[in-house]
């Protein structure tokens, strides 16, 4: 455990300005999304003042006995304290949807690769299927049938992002299939269980792992996407991407309130993407030696 | 050795002093070449061998001012007829590579671009380097092919890489080392990925070639024996260190290091056959058919079987199906037709359906270890993962029982802890052998166990066997095409070609006279400790075919 931390350390040190940079990003926003009720001045649905009243800097602020730091939003609520909570809402939401899209896609995709024939060609042509269908409007034909709850936003992109997890995770458990340590394993008689777990995965590890940062994002701008066709979180939860929608009005006017909450979307997105980039780059760069 | 500057000043072409390489590994750069000096003369042939890990490629590659990613000369020079290549600009360096010195590779198949036409892979280095025009360089890509014993020289060119076979491709990539013509050629391993049969054929071009021509050489190998056909000289290297230098006979005959000794003593080794009583038979194939697909067949009516402690070798050729006979016996490929049979009862031939117990009493070792060893389990996990799923051994027991196989395989208790990227080639085939023994088999099925490592380290590996064999009564089935591996370690030999038993029997019997022919074209391709070997087999065999004699049965 000692020599896991004193490892994990080593590699920070190791990695460049940027990841460095992603990570800090990274650690800002779960930091924010934890600590939402102690940082945030307002709560979550708490009117704070007027409609669009500009952020604290501007020479038009109104004066507050709570500093309302941002502005307020289209109905009067603090900005800052809804980014906060909106933080917590759409970061949980996009990791537990992610995590449910790999468990389900890359035991699918290590399924079909290691059993091939007949279960290769009926999940892998599912997933076509699937994959067929432009992933927003399936999302929004499964969404209008069953409901916009939590759950079911939840699945629905769950099941759209697993099928892209399938194609890799196969891809890449098919290379490593082939390799004779897993050969070893099934003349020993080991099981499709163990053969997944412990020869595939920990090989198959780098490869999924920057793809669940890339597959994070995707998921995160996607119900964001769906938060701002009113398909996502429903009101008055906060979340960035209903938030962009809630205050689109206001750019006519000339009010820049609906780019807060879509700038941290891009903050978050382009944080998540550093990483994600420097850990290719080592994985690939391990590959090659 | 007196310096050749002032003995042939003129006839020098290259000449190294000094040379330190080094390598960028685990964040500091060590040293791979530790001060080497050599000097190749005008239409000299240098040889250079030694194990892996020499510096033999190293300093073949620096001889073009060149060294592969990771790597960079420290100090010392290169110099090629008085031109200091060690510093040179990039376009100095240009001129010389291609034109002036060349270089073939060990792996022809992995270094061709699969995507184009040999003569447009031939006519490039050529034509960039405004040496001479496509048409001139096409023509002299056919009387090289010519030259080189080719099939259908002028249409060869016309193929894709993929199309041609191994050997000739080979020899395409010896053809375009010589389209310059030019006045050293760096060989490195071009003949190490062969079969001995095609190997012979590679060997005798490049000898005759860079004779007609005059080029200069240096030839890199691990095998002593080949280097001795080709090279005037040769270089025995050891850690990054010159070991020693000398004409090639005097090398032979009369070696001044005992590492050199050693090496030579490697071909020499011979295992005596002990008389086993036990007429027990562990396994027996009978008639085995099988084919991929269904349609290439590539076992035809395969019959043999093997007794309890004794070792069976399965010799042949790449392609003659000896693999696939592995893996019809191990369930992986079900045959068509025939059966085998486990101690007299005929088996499942489906992996799937065989019993824990069987599997259990059969056990494999691979070719590479590399790949056959888990990257990401601790040695501790290979070792102990057998001992778990067989014997339901878990906490001390298991721990105990691992250590004991470390010591079967003569390594330290530490190396249970360790990856296996943290061992060395040899190491690692020692952790797969334990994986089998774990499972305390009764057969133990060795695909070509030896032909991944260095010859020092392959003779400690059988050897190794060898001892667990006396020791266990374990039977071994070894499938190999080196026939020194099977000298040294079988009771019985089965020889195959194309899917078919040559034939099989005592050791004894198959390898003294009177020979079957295609075992006969086998031993006599095994290169020998003598300068002359390569000329006298090529000799006896042009004789043979030009009384009409087809030596491929």
């Amino acid at each position: 455990m000692v020599t896991k931390m004193k490892d994990a350390i080593k590699l920070l040190r190791s990695s460049s300005w940027s990841a460095k940079l992603g990570l800090a990003i990274i650690a800002l926003n779960i930091f924010c999304a934890l600590f939402a009720p102690v940082l945030a001045p307002y709560n979550e649905t708490e009117l704070a003042g007027d409609v669009w009243e500009p952020p604290i800097w501007s020479e038009y602020a109104m004066p507050h006995d709570t500093p309302v730091i941002l502005g307020t939003d289209h109905i009067g609520r603090d900005l800052f304290s809804r980014l906060m909570f909106g933080a917590r809402n759409t970061i949980t939401l996009a990791f537990v949807t992610t995590a449910i899209a790999f468990f389900v896609g890359s035991v699918g995709g290590f399924i079909a690769a290691t059993l091939k024939g007949w279960v290769d060609q009926t999940l892998s042509r599912m997933v076509d299927i699937l994959m067929a269908f432009p992933t927003l409007i399936l999302a929004l034909v499964i969404l209008t049938v069953m409901g916009t709850s939590i759950p079911v936003l939840v699945f629905v992109i769950a099941l759209i992002d697993s099928t892209r997890v399938f194609r890799i995770s196969r891809a890449v458990a098919m290379d490593i299939e082939v390799m004779e340590y897993v050969d070893a394993a099934r003349l020993r008689g080991e099981g499709l269980w163990w053969v997944m777990k412990e020869e595939i995965l920990p090989n198959a590890l780098s490869p999924l792992v920057a793809e669940f940062g890339l597959r994070f994002c995707f998921v995160f701008l996607f119900i964001s996407s769906l938060s701002f066709l009113g398909l996502g979180l429903q009101p008055p939860l906060a979340d960035w991407g209903g938030m962009v929608r809630e205050n689109s009005s206001a750019i006519s006017f000339g009010i820049l309130t609906p780019l807060i909450p879509a700038a941290a979307i891009a903050f978050l997105t382009v944080g998540v993407n550093l990483v994600v980039d420097w850990f290719l780059h080592k994985a690939s760069g391990i590959k090659d030696v | 050795m007196s310096d050749p500057v002032y003995t042939s000043k003129t006839n020098c072409l290259l000449n190294i002093r000094d040379l330190y390489i080094e390598g960028y590994q685990e964040e500091e750069w060590r040293q791979i070449v530790k001060g080497v000096s050599l000097h190749v003369n005008r239409g000299e042939v240098l040889g250079l061998i030694g194990e892996s890990g020499a510096g033999k490629s190293t300093i073949g590659i620096a001889t073009m001012g060149y060294t592969r990613a990771g790597c960079r000369i420290k100090s010392g020079s290169i110099l090629f007829e008085g031109n200091e290549l060690f510093g040179a600009d990039d376009e100095t360096l240009r001129k010389m590579r291609g034109p002036r010195i060349s270089y073939v590779a060990q792996s022809a198949a992995a270094s061709f671009n699969p995507a184009q036409k040999l003569t447009h892979q031939f006519v490039e280095t050529a034509v960039q380097e405004g040496v001479m025009s496509f048409a001139e360089a096409e023509g002299r890509a056919k009387e090289l092919f010519r030259r080189l014993d080719l099939p259908d020289p002028d249409k060869i060119g016309e193929r894709y890489p993929h199309q041609v076979s191994g050997g000739q491709l080979q020899r395409c990539m010896v053809a375009m080392a010589m389209a310059c013509n030019p006045d050293l050629i760096v060989f490195d391993e071009p003949t190490t990925a062969l079969d001995v049969t095609t190997q012979i054929e590679v060997l005798g071009a490049i000898k005759e070639v860079i004779e007609a021509y005059g080029t200069a050489a240096i030839y890199i190998s691990h095998d002593l024996a080949v280097v001795a056909q080709i090279a005037d000289r040769i270089m025995v290297l050891r850690h990054g260190f010159e070991v020693e230098t000398g004409e090639t006979r005097q090398m032979i005959e009369n070696p001044k290091e005992d590492y050199t000794r050693e090496l030579l003593s490697v071909r020499k080794s011979r295992g005596e056959t002990v008389d086993h009583e036990s007429e027990e038979i562990v396994l027996e194939v009978k008639n085995v058919k099988a084919a991929y697909g269904n349609k290439v067949i590539v076992l035809d009516g395969v019959s043999t079987k093997i007794v309890r402690g004794e070792t069976v070798s399965i010799v042949g050729e790449s392609g003659s199906g000896k693999s696939t006979l592995a893996r019809v016996i191990t369930g992986l490929l079900p045959p068509i037709d025939g059966e085998v049979r486990f101690h007299g009862n005929s088996i499942q031939p489906m992996l799937k359906k065989r019993p824990k117990e069987l599997l259990r009493r059969m056990q494999m070792i691979y070719q590479m270890p590399d790949t056959a060893l888990n990257p990401k389990h601790k040695v501790k996990k290979i070792l102990g993962r057998p001992l778990n799923f067989y014997f339901g051994m878990s906490g001390k027991e298991r721990d105990l029982r691992i250590l004991e196989l470390l010591e079967m395989i003569e390594l330290e208790p530490e190396y249970a802890e360790r990856l296996p990227d943290e061992l060395s080639g040899g190491e690692k085939q020692r952790v797969c052998i334990a994986r089998a023994l774990a499972a305390e088999p009764e057969l133990i099925i060795c695909d070509e166990v030896t032909s991944a490592l260095d010859q020092l380290v392959a003779k400690g590996i059988l050897k190794l066997l060898q001892k667990l064999q006396n020791e266990l009564k374990v039977s071994y089935m070894f499938i190999t095409h080196d026939l020194d591996t099977v000298k040294a370690i079988s009771d019985h030999i089965v020889v195959m070609y194309q899917g078919k038993v040559v034939e099989q029997g005592q050791k004894t019997v198959i390898l003294d006279p009177p020979y079957e022919p295609y075992t006969d074209l086998l031993l006599s391709s095994v290169p020998e400790m003598d300068p002359d070997w390569l000329n006298r087999v090529i000799e006896h065999r042009q004789k043979l075919a030009d009384k009409g004699v087809n030596i491929r049965t």
